[in-house]
């Protein structure tokens, strides 16, 4: 299914072909295109040396036009890996979706992409029609595609170096029949390498995007790698709708008590998220603490408060909504206003 | 073809024994958490170790090793790497090289391959008993330079971190894929990150889930090296850059990490 990635939907004979280009490639947009020594023996070599991968790109009118039908384009970022960015995105997509909004989820992780297993949506397939593909159906209102879906096997790696998955990433925004949404929210791998460029870029060359919500965990190893972040969206205008901080605080399910299994910088007074909003000057839309129902929730790609009614019901007992689930409406409804809506009807 | 770097990269590295390289498809599992343990141990055991942080996006090496903002200077024939004080292993990362800590490498795939050959070739190891890598998650750039470079070597071969949960399975199952089709040979498979023993009740919940290290193994019919139990204590000596067996070696964790320190020496 891959290699057809980069023919469904339109021409390309006119751009480098990214999927025959050499491995170590300098990207058809750098000013050695074609001439470097990393370009000996590309197919390509020939188009990039006249500057076809330069000036503007073709693809951006049909780009363009894609994220026009769509309301507020945000990113869901974290310098470090394993904060919780893909379940952040799962939660608040679905949460929103609940909440009457249509939602677009764009997991752009090329090598590691989780949202279909998190939305309980494994094993799907994209299917195109006259619009372009087709995002699979998550829940009532919520569409997700991801590069999971053009893989034969669960296992299958994505081994592709960086103008590869600028090319999936391409696919993604242009290609993709997004339609009308309310909110579409892009799940990105840790760091800041080519897809998050490549993702910026494009927003960019298609009239922006609305900014990007930051996900750290307490540790300073994990504030390190997000502060990294940060100055990465200050240098790329994009605008940080506000920092989440998650896995904050433990209560034991047995005893009740509460434990830091990630503890903040001893003697801190604000907490690493609070701290860094502080640093930078950006909204917090608060911390979210290690729930094992949050855990168990996408291991059965239900989301959370789904998860919790049932168990309530099993138990015979009356639901009560845990902190976990609290945090991240509050999260949600802080985003929401952050973008300027008003959910039409409240979860 | 290999090209002129390549080979240099490989002349370098014929003073290193053995090539240990640490992966994972997900990240946040601990990669580097397992990395500096295993370069602490053996070099407390007496081994020459060196280790290169290869994640140049989010580099935590230095951090948890107690060196986090040395300068690296350079020598003869290349840049020294930091030493540890206590352990005595030669760190290389890229969070030497910049001006600040908050800098961000906003590097694209082509640079990050050229960075990282310079950290194997231009990098004074010396003569070195274990190499760990540290690595970033995924299957990219910076693994398959690594694979391109150290493969046709003899004596590499990975340790694959993973948490218990499926969705991190889901990643480190296309790890192995990976392995699998580049050759790269794997020693065992960790899980980290197994359960949380409550400070107050002792009671343990398998805050992640559980079991998913050992499917993996036998799914993949690798050796299960062990799995590591959260412990905040271990957290806080990274962000303190201490060394955590040696500060609190009654912990189980420490005791889970022994273990496979234990198993991982016999490879070494």
């Amino acid at each position: 299914k891959l290699q057809f990635l980069y023919f469904i939907g339109g021409k390309m004979s006119d751009q480098p072909d990214m999927d025959k280009a050499n491995e170590v490639c300098v990207g058809p947009q750098s000013e050695k295109a074609g001439k470097a020594d990393a370009c000996k023996g590309c197919p390509n070599a020939t188009l990039c040396a006249t500057g076809a991968g330069k000036g503007e790109d073709p693809d951006l009118k049909v780009l363009t036009e894609r994220m026009a039908t769509i309301g507020s384009k945000v990113l869901v970022l974290s310098g470090k890996g394993g904060v919780g960015k893909s379940t952040m995105t799962k939660e608040l997509g679905l949460m929103m979706g609940r909440m009457g909004l249509q939602v677009g989820l764009m997991d752009s992780d090329i090598c590691g992409p989780s949202l279909p297993r998190l939305t309980g949506a494994m094993g799907e397939e994209i299917h195109t029609n006259n619009e372009g593909w087709e995002p699979v159906a998550v829940d009532d209102n919520v569409g997700l595609v991801s590069i999971q879906y053009l893989l034969d096997n669960i296992s299958d790696a994505v081994i592709f170096r960086g103008p590869r998955k600028n090319g999936v990433i391409k696919n993604f925004m242009k290609d993709v029949a997004w339609g009308d949404l309310d909110v579409l929210l892009v799940d990105t791998p840790p760091g800041t390498s080519d897809e998050h460029l490549s993702i910026v870029s494009y927003f960019k060359q298609s009239g922006g995007c609305d900014g990007a919500v930051i996900v750290t965990t307490p540790q300073e190893v994990a504030v390190a790698d997000v502060r990294r972040e940060l100055n990465f969206c200050k240098k790329s205008n994009i605008k940080v709708l506000g920092i989440v901080e998650n896995m904050s605080g433990f209560v034991c399910p047995s005893c009740k008590k509460g434990s830091d299994i990630f503890p903040p910088k001893a003697g801190a007074v604000l907490s690493a998220g609070e701290r860094l909003a502080e640093e930078f000057g950006v909204p917090f839309f608060g911390k979210i603490p290690l729930d094992p129902a949050l855990m168990a929730a996408c291991e059965r790609g239900e989301p959370l408060e789904d998860f919790v009614i049932a168990n309530a019901k099993e138990a015979g007992k009356e639901t009560v909504m845990p902190p976990s689930v609290l945090a991240l409406q509050g999260v949600a409804s802080k985003l929401l206003k952050a973008l300027g809506k008003e959910a039409p009807k409240t979860a | 073809k290999a090209t002129v770097s390549v080979l240099y990269c490989r002349q370098k590295m014929e003073n290193v024994q053995h090539k240990l390289v640490v992966l994972s498809g997900k990240g946040g599992v601990g990669k580097s958490t397992v990395a500096c343990q295993l370069a602490m141990g053996l070099a407390q055991s007496g081994k020459k170790v060196g280790l290169l942080d290869v994640d140049l996006c989010g580099p935590s090496v230095p951090k948890i090793m107690g060196v986090e903002g040395k300068d690296v200077t350079q020598g003869e024939t290349g840049w020294v790497p930091v030493t540890t004080e206590g352990s005595g292993v030669k760190v290389m990362s890229i969070q030497f090289l910049l001006e600040n800590e908050g800098d961000a490498v906003v590097w694209r795939g082509p640079r990050k391959d050229q960075c990282i050959k310079q950290f194997l070739k231009d990098v004074e190891w010396g003569a070195l008993d274990v190499l760990v890598i540290d690595t970033p998650p995924g299957t990219s750039d910076e693994h398959i330079t690594l694979c391109e470079v150290l493969r046709p070597l003899p004596n590499i071969g990975a340790v694959v971190v993973t948490s218990p949960q499926n969705v991190a399975c889901d990643a480190v199952r296309k790890e192995l894929s990976f392995c699998k089709k580049l050759n790269l040979p794997v020693h065992g498979i960790i899980e980290n990150m197994s359960g949380f023993a409550c400070p107050h009740c002792a009671d343990c919940t398998p805050i992640f889930s559980t079991g998913g290290g050992q499917q993996l193994a036998t799914e993949y019919t690798l050796p299960f090296l062990g799995t590591i139990p959260l412990d905040p204590r271990l957290s806080q000596s990274e962000d303190a850059g201490i060394h955590f067996t040696k500060a609190f070696p009654d912990s189980q964790t420490a005791v889970s990490i022994n273990n496979i320190l234990g198993k991982i020496a016999t490879v070494v």
